[in-house]
């Protein structure tokens, strides 16, 4: 079993408040992923969870069992850091061992030399090693067990400390930010192995990211913190079509998502630039932002009163897809359009463009940055 | 241009020679003269090791021995007479109780103090680290009066204790460790704490082994103060002979009917100073390798 809940939780330095009455309820065998800009409070929260940061009010429990009181080791979690915190004067075998060393023997024998007389320290010893064996098996790291971690690249470092956090077999992982010291190309690979591990370990993870795509790709529910606040706690594919504010829906998806000014009338009709929502606005008489994913629009050659048109600023190519960045012609906006290669290739920087948009997708917002539903919806 | 090159690097490499002669010199004169006879040193002449011309030794004479036994060769003699005069062997032996027992009792206090400076929160940190600062600035001198007549009270004069006690708490120690363990990541004790650890365990067994380079800095400063120490050792032994450091069995050669055999006194001198030459080469080869902190970041 692994359930985390966290109930009310703040926590403060001095007269900053990092976290504001948080409440979140991790399922067993989840891959929770919090995520948020930096400064956020995600990583404060983790550590919370931890043991390593106590909070100052609200509560902790694990497997439904109150943790407040109880100290970091006790709470049988394990983390991998950002920086990985290897031992650096310890061969990766001693530092995959020094955690079951620490559960497994008592204060006797982990006495140097004297240690070794105790009857049952060699059953303890073979079985640490047979763990030993078999995660460094699991993460292809046996052929390093005997270097250094001076000795190994970002890549096999990372192995390593979710190694030394695998071998304890904990109730849950805790993980902060892993990824985030290896380069493109391998952070790309590690995810998709994080997520097989998680799939073949059936463990609850906990996973603090900045980077959205991380957690869109990788966790079975995202948490999106901004200033210390829970702002949505939902499947990604949630979060990502329905946030539930708009510093939510700028925050996730890359690139932003593109925001209009706009009103609605009585009827709650929605116009922007020139174009009018077919659906309506529950909200009536208002100013209202209107969020539309670069990929819910499209250049055409048409001109009606659905299109409205722009000059390229700067293409950006990134093989699969193009995206303009397209100024919008009465100067308010700078937007960013989807292309496909195959129709779009031949639109350079300075060419006027039409842009239509897909229907059905847009996202209403009200002043206060708050989610407005449409009536007919 | 490589001519060049060369030239410049020429000038810079005379310069360290210079200054590396003028250093070595007096090292050189000891090593001469504790192998040449007294009149060789005193007419300075006889090169680096003097003719080495078998003699009899008056002054041995004097203080008692055969005229056979005080017949060899000037650096015989020398070495020879000085172990003879004065128990240099246990006064080595001193050297390093005393100071091995005051680095070992340092680190043990600086070690938990330094990091608690540097690692842990807790209320009245940066006054008690102030105090640690402050305390640097109080000269040993200042204090060694009061220290005195402490110990006397206590009726540690003319004991080891009165050697070792006043120098174990070294606040430059627990300063220089606390600076290296600011650099050490939290990230590092947060993964200990994780895995079990106590703070005195992380202390131990974290924080002791990343801080290796620092601590081999912090034994050759300590080792070299304390050995060569001669003011403090004078002050509180007194009168038993079998406690003498190296430095105050030195000050047996001053004085008296051979006030100025300068030869079997430098001998003695070799003899005390080779066990720190030797101890910082090798300390000095550890030290560059290091133990690096690669495997953090």
């Amino acid at each position: 079993m692994g359930t985390i809940s966290l109930k009310n939780i703040s926590k403060s330095f001095g007269s900053t408040q990092v976290l504001n009455n948080l409440n979140v309820d991790i399922n067993d065998g989840e891959f929770l992923t919090l995520v948020g800009p930096s400064g956020c409070g995600k990583s404060t929260l983790l550590r919370i969870i931890a043991g390593l940061e106590q909070q100052t009010s609200g509560d902790v429990l694990i497997d439904n069992k109150n943790v407040n009181r109880v100290r970091a080791s006790e709470r049988d979690l394990a983390m991998v850091f950002q920086s990985y915190a290897l031992y650096p004067h310890l061969t990766v075998r001693r530092n995959l061992e020094t955690p079951l060393r620490l559960r497994d023997y008592n204060a006797f024998e982990r006495l140097p030399l004297i240690g070794n007389f105790s009857p049952s320290k060699k059953e303890k010893t073979e079985s640490i090693n047979q763990l030993v064996n078999k995660t460094s098996e699991t993460l292809k790291i046996s052929e390093l067990l005997d270097r250094k971690p001076g000795q190994l690249s970002g890549g096999q470092r990372q192995r390593v400390a979710l190694g030394r956090a695998m071998v304890r077999e904990p109730v849950a992982f805790l993980m902060d930010e892993p990824l985030s010291n290896l380069d493109a190309a391998l952070r790309v690979h590690m995810r998709s192995e994080l997520s097989e591990l998680h799939n073949s370990l059936k463990t609850t993870f906990v996973y603090v990211t900045h980077d959205q795509a991380e957690a869109l790709t990788m966790s079975s529910r995202m948490a999106v913190m901004i200033d210390g606040n829970l702002l949505q706690l939902d499947t990604p594919q949630e979060v990502y079509d329905n946030p539930s504010s708009l510093s939510v829906a700028q925050f996730v998806g890359s690139p932003k998502i593109n925001i209009f000014k706009g009103t609605s009338d009585s009827s709650g009709t929605v116009s922007f630039l020139n174009v009018n929502l077919k659906r309506k606005s529950s909200e009536s008489n208002t100013d209202l932002h209107i969020g539309i994913r670069p990929e819910h629009l499209e250049i055409t050659n048409e001109s009606n009163d659905n299109t409205f048109s722009g000059i390229v600023a700067y293409r950006e190519n990134l093989g699969s897809d193009i995206f303009f960045h397209v100024n919008i012609e009465d100067g308010s906006n700078k937007i960013i359009v989807r292309g496909l290669p195959q129709f779009t290739h031949q639109i350079s920087n300075g060419s006027s463009v039409n842009i239509k948009r897909v229907s059905d997708k847009a996202l209403l917002f009200n002043q206060a940055g708050m989610r407005v539903q449409f009536t007919n919806a | 241009m490589e001519a060049k090159q060369y030239i410049g690097e020429g000038w810079k490499h005379a310069i360290l020679i210079i200054g590396a002669i003028v250093v070595m010199l007096p090292f050189y004169m000891m090593v001469s003269m504790s192998l040449k006879s007294q009149q060789e040193i005193q007419s300075i002449s006889g090169g680096l090791i003097g003719a080495q011309e078998t003699q009899t030794f008056p002054v041995c004479v004097k203080t008692g021995y055969s005229e056979e036994t005080c017949t060899m060769k000037p650096y015989q003699y020398n070495y020879w007479f000085a172990f003879e005069k004065a128990p240099i062997p246990r006064y080595l032996m001193n050297g390093v109780i005393v100071t091995l027992s005051i680095f070992i009792i340092q680190v043990l206090v600086a070690l938990p103090c330094a990091y608690a400076l540097a690692k842990l929160r807790f209320y009245g940190r940066e006054f008690v680290f102030s105090m640690v600062l402050f305390c640097l600035l109080i000269p040993v001198h200042g204090i060694a009066l009061p220290l005195y007549v402490m110990l006397a009270q206590a009726g540690l004069v003319d004991t080891y204790s009165a050697l070792i006690l006043p120098w174990t708490i070294s606040v430059f120690g627990i300063f220089l460790m606390r600076q290296f363990f600011m650099t050490v990541p939290d990230e590092l004790i947060d993964a200990a704490r994780m895995d079990g650890m106590g703070e005195y365990a992380i202390v131990w067994k974290v924080m002791l082994p990343t801080a290796i380079p620092a601590l081999l800095a912090f034994a050759i400063f300590s080792v070299v103060a304390h050995w060569n120490d001669y003011f403090w050792p004078r002050m509180v032994i007194t009168g038993n002979r079998d406690l003498f450091t190296p430095p105050l069995g030195i000050r047996e050669f001053r004085g008296g009917i051979d006030s100025d055999e300068f030869g079997p006194m430098m001998a003695s001198i070799v003899t005390v100073t080779v066990p720190l030459i030797v101890a910082f080469i090798i300390a000095q080869k550890r030290f560059i390798e290091g133990i690096t902190l690669t495997g953090m970041k």
